[in-house]
């Protein structure tokens, strides 16, 4: 932590410059481990179907935000779905996953009923629209990460 | 006249070091599932949610954020406090302020902490104030350590003395199902042998770092007869305030007179004219991270006189079957999520009222029981409970 000095009418005031560091390990429960295996090992995105009120979740989750129920049924969508919205970051940060520009995306993919954050890709900005249909473009090299899906990118 | 407010139902998940079968949300909501359970409510009847959790310690930001689903919020009034290790009284504080104010009928509060996704300490030291705090940020233990110094030069208790509180916890941790720690533990000398990790706290004489979650669902005098058929009433709460890095306030520079315990006591007792609380109340669910600050808090919550505490223990006046219980579940020393860790204080003190411990029931009826909390800022929570008015 570096401390510096400013000068402030005659003398001098103390401000502390710092970075926090704070380690921390994510679970993903296991529900959420399931989704990121089906990624990884069968490039499925796999979603959660609520037996009373029929919505489907994806990504997956264990209970129904709407009706508190715990659920278990475990169903594949399509990896072809819809844009709802998009946004364009031409200055991108060290934290983010690619370099700039970098186009964001809320995707309903065919058979859920929640949006889908993620990135578009190998699309024009000009050509960016919503109700544009994309399909996930999958990573080779695949870690069972989120984005083992590379980005969405725009149906021919 | 404020509403009076009844606790109606309880749920907590058990306690452990790791949970990674669940991510947090999904942990919380087993609490939130079995206190619905005890209370035999739907989600649906729950009208608003408050939750209490310490952010930073599982390394993320707004942890309740993805959290509606499994706290049944959706489209429901509550919010989030944070406020160090009185957080989850601090949730019941807020809760109980809801229903009695008649904004609400039937509400929820939940504390959580998933401690196998962070580190506590860390955080603490990481994110303490630069300029006072950060140069001597040692976390919990240092604090701890510090106390438990002036403890013995103070009032004359010793490590023995310590090592029986240790020993008594461990004793009601190994009777309650939902209890972390379960060490078995035979004698003082087991105990005696822990390393130290700053003198004079040994391994032993500090709490573990749990994940956990405890809901608590809170009802207005009308609701509450016909939801549960042993409501227990939460008849006082005091919030007392305080500033972390002045410790020595009014003649007392080490910190060891904790002001705020000594003003929230001041205050409860004296509205409800409690004058012998030994006598007057029957049994208390503390919040003590560390045994030598259990026989601190004996003194300053009034069990004994000043300098009096260790002969409480050694006359085993608080045990489980004693004449004046502390702690009969094992406490913090045996379990402590952080944000449920006070919630489970009154959530345990409420079991007792109603007759439902189990195998750490204590052998004195419980009609009055009193539950506390303390935090990193030297703020102090407290509540009297009551199984009628
Ligand atoms: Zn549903």
């Amino acid at each position: 932590m570096a401390t510096v000095t400013e000068k402030l009418e005659g003398m001098d005031v103390w401000l502390y410059h710092g970075q926090i560091y704070i380690p921390n390990t994510f679970s993903a429960g296991a529900v959420g481990s399931r989704f990121l295996i089906e990624l990884r090992d069968k490039k499925r995105i796999m979603g959660m179907r609520c037996p009373t009120c029929n919505r489907v979740y994806v990504p997956a989750r264990s209970i129904c935000k709407d009706c508190f129920e715990q659920l278990d049924e475990w169903v594949e969508v399509s990896d072809k779905g819809t844009v709802l919205t998009y946004a364009t970051d031409y200055e991108t940060k060290s934290i983010q996953p690619t370099g700039s520009p970098i186009v964001y995306g809320i995707i309903q993919l065919d058979g859920a009923d929640t949006g889908f954050v993620h990135m578009l890709g190998e699309v024009d900005p000009e050509q960016l629209r919503v109700g544009m249909r994309v399909q996930a473009v999958f990573q080779k090299e695949r870690e069972g990460s989120i984005l083992d899906i590379k980005y969405f990118k725009p149906l021919a | 006249m404020a509403n009076r407010v009844a606790i109606v139902g309880i749920g907590q998940t058990y306690h452990t070091s790791k949970r990674d079968d669940v991510n947090q949300p999904e942990m919380v909501a087993e609490a939130v599932r079995s206190a619905l359970t005890d209370a035999q409510l739907s989600i649906r009847d729950i009208e608003s949610v408050f939750t209490g959790n310490m952010e930073t310690f599982e390394g993320i930001f707004l942890p309740d954020h993805g959290m509606a689903a499994e706290i049944g919020a959706l489209g429901k009034p509550g919010f989030k406090v944070n406020t160090g290790g009185t957080t989850g009284a601090s949730a019941v504080a807020e809760g109980f302020y809801m229903v009695s104010s008649g904004l609400y009928d039937i509400s929820m509060v939940i504390g959580f902490e998933k401690q196998d996704c962070g580190d506590t300490t860390a955080a603490i030291s990481a994110a303490a104030v630069p300029v006072w705090a950060k140069g001597a940020a040692t976390g919990a233990i240092g604090e701890f350590a510090k106390q438990a110094l002036s403890y013995m030069e103070i009032t004359g208790g010793t490590e023995e003395h310590a090592a029986m509180v240790r020993v008594k916890a461990d004793k009601g941790a190994c009777r309650n199902p939902y209890a972390h720690l379960k060490l078995g533990l035979q004698s003082i000398d087991e105990v005696l042998q822990s390393p130290y990790l700053v003198w004079p706290l040994r391994l032993l004489d500090f709490c573990p770092q749990s994940c956990g979650a405890c809901a608590l669902i809170l009802a207005t005098e009308k609701k509450a007869k016909k939801i549960h058929k042993k409501p227990v009433w939460l008849a006082d709460v005091e919030v007392v305030h305080q500033e972390p890095f002045r410790a020595g306030v009014f003649g007392d520079p080490t910190g060891k007179e904790t002001y705020t315990q000594h003003v929230a006591c001041e205050k409860i007792y004296k509205r409800n004219n409690i004058t012998d609380v030994r006598k007057q109340i029957d049994m208390a669910e503390i919040y003590e991270p560390s045994n030598w600050e259990e026989l601190n808090l004996y003194e300053h919550l009034h069990f004994c006189k000043k300098g009096e505490s260790w002969k409480l223990i050694e006359k085993g006046i608080t045990e489980i079957e004693g004449e004046f219980p502390v702690n009969p579940s094992g406490g913090v020393i045996s379990t402590n999520p952080i944000g449920a860790t006070p919630v489970i204080r009154v959530a345990e003190a409420a079991l007792q009222i109603r007759g439902d411990a189990g195998e750490h029931q204590v052998t004195r009826d419980t009609k009055t029981a009193i539950a506390t909390a303390l935090g990193g800022p030297n703020w102090t929570v407290m509540f009297l409970l009551k199984r009628s008015l």
